[in-house]
């Protein structure tokens, strides 16, 4: 008896759920067609405006479809930090020629970021292709691919791709997992193991950004847990200054400008990027990933510095001088 | 053979012994120092540990990708041995899900002790994107710890029916428990063949789910460029592994609770010899693995993957790489393939060897991939050239296996380890010690 009436509840479930479905089915049929028939039968009245669109297309639309809309009077505010500077392609490319070494870059960037780990976030390698070829000196930046490993695996979109190319760091909604880190294969990335202790730099961070905390300004403050990595300097390009590596390096090693304007400066002097490329056979490391990254390298060829010059400031195990850090 | 009464008798779950107190306070001790070691972690963040920017992973993955493997075992055992109707399974099924379930939570604990900032787990599903390979774990990990969970829960009803009537009277408190289990189970027809689809239901599903499983656990490797992870073999080579790891596992905990609890006229030889065949053929499916994984590529090794496998084979990783590979693999092959080497003393040796193999193996997965990137490891201090878990990271990985084992003896202790139904039902199906003899 009440496995009787229990199959008996169970049909009636069943029937009226799928009643149920066929009537919400059958209404949204009906609305439909009923608001097809209504759009066509005061189709033939209306006035048509020629306008253009951005592409230069000639394109007619119904007059009472089209509104007018308010101007952004402040292009400023409409600057969204996750898409970055409009209509910018930044690239760098790196002479392999001219670096002896000098670190200049590597203590700017330590010092501009307030880099307290041990791990900076330029690198100069003491690099031999093969045994019978010669020995160069390859200052390393973050590649700012444009198909990043470490976004792709990145599960909360903390690390992203903005459309001028940067690849910057969401420090304050970073999980700490560690996977972009893995992913990279240029091991870039580096890490806050403990509390940063970057020491006086709030008060500096006041002073030199007034838009306060954002990822552009990655390692202003480090936050333990979190990585760190180049940022290609995103607060000196709005100030329409170049990269502080670009800056510090005395021998013009580092070129850097916009892909779109086809022009990159060390400071010195400025380039043609697709001559340059093409003249001195630019390449990228570890192209055949197919990661693209942004920095070109020029191969250490005719070179106008002695490798041996650079040798007395090869520390194997030291790219952060904390000496004179209080 | 025996009668109902004496079946209860035998397979009803016991209070511990002196033994059983002093093994749940050791567990207990090791997992109190795990505690005060993670929070004294959670302070002074993961400098406590012995990870570095190269070796940005350690222990605590290798040990989460143990957990997960050992998880596989109840979809082994349990669901595929019942969709190809092995017999030999209703004494074991009930252990391997528990080895199954309590894993698997494991697993999901363990990966968050490795996140340097669990203070903001939430961001996981906040900002969620499903192209990461840890949103898949985030999806599949519950959802395997719901199958296991309903996988133990669905066959339990008909015991936890009889466990109420058996503690009426002598434990009101633990029968009122039981009877609150076993959700009114009478044991009718209808209840009967709604349990029957519901076991059959879930032990379908959790195949494909645990496959899964063990398959996003190799794309979180094989998804980097990583020398060493970067493998289209990963999947295959890691179902594989897990199944060699939880029947391992199985068979170690199969000894144990045979022995304490004395079921050795359920659990006999007869079984022993079907579980040391099934290790052998795990073992010799991952051995087949293993010869993808790191024989051939001898033939193409980029210079990358020739320094990294001479450190494996050769190098500073030779003496774990071989002992994972002769004391977790090759070595129980060879003993299980005698008569002589499928008894439960041996097994339980053997049992030991392929779990510990299997955890170590895990940490040979992980450890020397990092620290073999493709452009040299240069300007950071000559410790973090090299990785060996420092004594924070023994002592929490230490407490997540004790926390294991603690659910897994919590279990046995409330919960029959033999299906005290089945058995009843089955007792004339498969044959017992005396009917082995010749």
């Amino acid at each position: 008896m009440r496995d009787n009436s229990l199959k008996a509840r169970r049909n009636f479930l069943g029937k009226g759920f799928k009643i149920g479905l066929v009537t919400i089915l059958g209404g949204i049929g009906l609305s439909k067609i009923a608001s097809r028939l209504n759009a066509n039968s005061n189709k033939s009245e209306e006035y048509k405006m020629d306008l253009m669109t951005t592409d230069g297309v000639i394109i007619q639309v119904n007059a009472s479809e089209v509104q007018e809309i308010e101007q952004p009077t402040n292009p400023d505010i409409k600057y969204n930090v996750r898409e970055g500077i409009p209509n910018r392609k930044f690239v760098m490319v790196i002479d392999l020629a001219k670096c002896k070494n000098a670190l200049n870059c590597v203590e700017s960037c330590n010092k501009h970021h307030f880099v307290t780990g041990d791990n900076a976030w330029i690198k100069v390698h003491k690099m031999q292709d093969s045994k019978d070829s010669a020995p160069y000196w390859m200052p390393r930046t973050c590649m700012h691919c444009d198909k990043p490993a470490c976004v792709t695996v990145c599960p909360v979109d903390a690390t992203f791709k903005r459309r001028d190319g940067l690849v910057l760091i969401d420090n304050e909604r970073c999980i700490g997992c560690r996977f972009c880190m893995a992913a990279c294969p240029y091991s870039i990335r580096v890490f806050n193991w403990s509390d940063p202790e970057q020491g006086e730099m709030s008060e500096v961070m006041m002073h030199a950004v007034p838009e306060g905390l954002h990822p552009e300004y990655a390692g202003m403050p480090s936050i333990k847990g979190t990585p760190d990595k180049c940022d290609f300097c995103p607060h000196t390009i709005r100030k329409g200054e170049l990269p502080h590596c670009v800056k510090a390096c005395p021998n013009g090693v580092f070129y850097f400008g916009d892909q779109y304007e086809d022009t990159v400066t060390n400071g010195e002097e400025t380039l043609r990027l697709g001559k340059l490329l093409e003249d001195k056979a630019g390449y990228r490391i570890l192209e055949e990933l197919g990661t693209e990254p942004r920095v070109y390298y020029l191969p250490p060829v005719n070179r106008l510095v002695d490798f041996e010059d650079g040798l007395e400031n090869y520390d194997k195990y030291q790219s952060v001088d904390k000496s004179d850090i209080e | 053979m025996k009668n109902h009464q004496g079946l209860l008798e035998d397979l009803a779950p016991r209070k511990f012994g002196k033994r059983g107190k002093i093994w749940t306070g050791i567990l207990l001790i090791f997992i109190a120092a795990g505690i005060v070691a993670y929070i004294d972690q959670l302070i002074k963040g993961q400098v406590v540990t012995n990870m570095r920017d190269y070796a940005l992973w350690g222990i605590y993955i290798s040990n989460f990708v143990f957990f997960v493997a050992t998880s596989f075992v109840g979809s082994v055992t349990v669901a595929v041995l019942r969709l190809t109707k092995n017999k030999w399974r209703t004494p074991l099924v009930r252990i391997a899900e528990i080895i199954s379930l309590a894993s698997i939570i494991m697993a999901g604990i363990t990966i968050v002790l490795d996140m340097a900032r669990p203070d903001r787990l939430l961001n996981l599903f906040l900002y969620a994107r499903l192209q990461s390979p840890i949103t898949w774990d985030v999806i599949i990990i519950p959802t395997y710890i719901a199958l296991s969970f309903l996988l133990l829960y669905f066959p339990l009803l008909p015991d936890f029916a009889l466990l109420k009537n058996y503690h009426k009277g002598k434990n009101s408190t633990l029968s009122k428990w039981y009877g609150r289990l076993s959700l009114k189970w009478t044991g009718s027809k209808a209840q009967k063949a709604l349990q029957e689809k519901s076991i059959r239901l879930v032990a379908f599903i959790i195949i494909p789910v645990g496959i899964l499983l063990q398959t996003i656990d190799a794309w979180l490797f094989s998804t980097t460029y990583r020398v060493g992870w970067d493998s289209t073999n990963m999947g295959a080579y890691f179902i594989s592994g897990a199944f060699v790891a939880g029947l391992g596992a199985l068979i170690t905990v199969v000894c144990i609770v045979r022995k304490v609890r004395k079921l050795e006229s359920y659990i006999t030889e007869y079984h022993f010899d079907k579980l040391a065949k099934f290790l052998v053929l795990a073992c010799l499916t991952y051995l087949y693995f293993n010869v993808n994984e790191y024989l051939i590529p001898i033939f193409t090794a980029t210079v990358e993957e020739e320094i990294h496998l001479n450190a494996l084979v050769f190098g500073e990783y030779s003496l774990l790489f071989w002992f994972s590979q002769i004391v977790g693999l090759i070595l129980p092959i060879i003993i299980l393939i005698f008569e002589a080497g499928r008894r439960p003393g041996p097994m339980l040796v053997v049992g030991f060897m392929v779990v510990i193999g299997s955890w170590w193996k895990r940490y040979i997965i992980v450890t020397p991939t990092l620290l073999s990137p493709f452009l040299p490891i240069e300007g950071v201090p000559e410790s973090w050239q090299s990785y060996f878990p420092s004594l924070h990271e023994w002592i929490i990985t230490v407490a997540t296996l004790a926390m294991a084992l603690l659910i897994i003896t919590l279990l046995i202790r409330y919960l029959p380890a033999v299906p005290i139904q089945r058995t009843a039902d089955e007792k004339v199906m498969y044959p017992t010690e005396k009917d082995l003899e010749p």
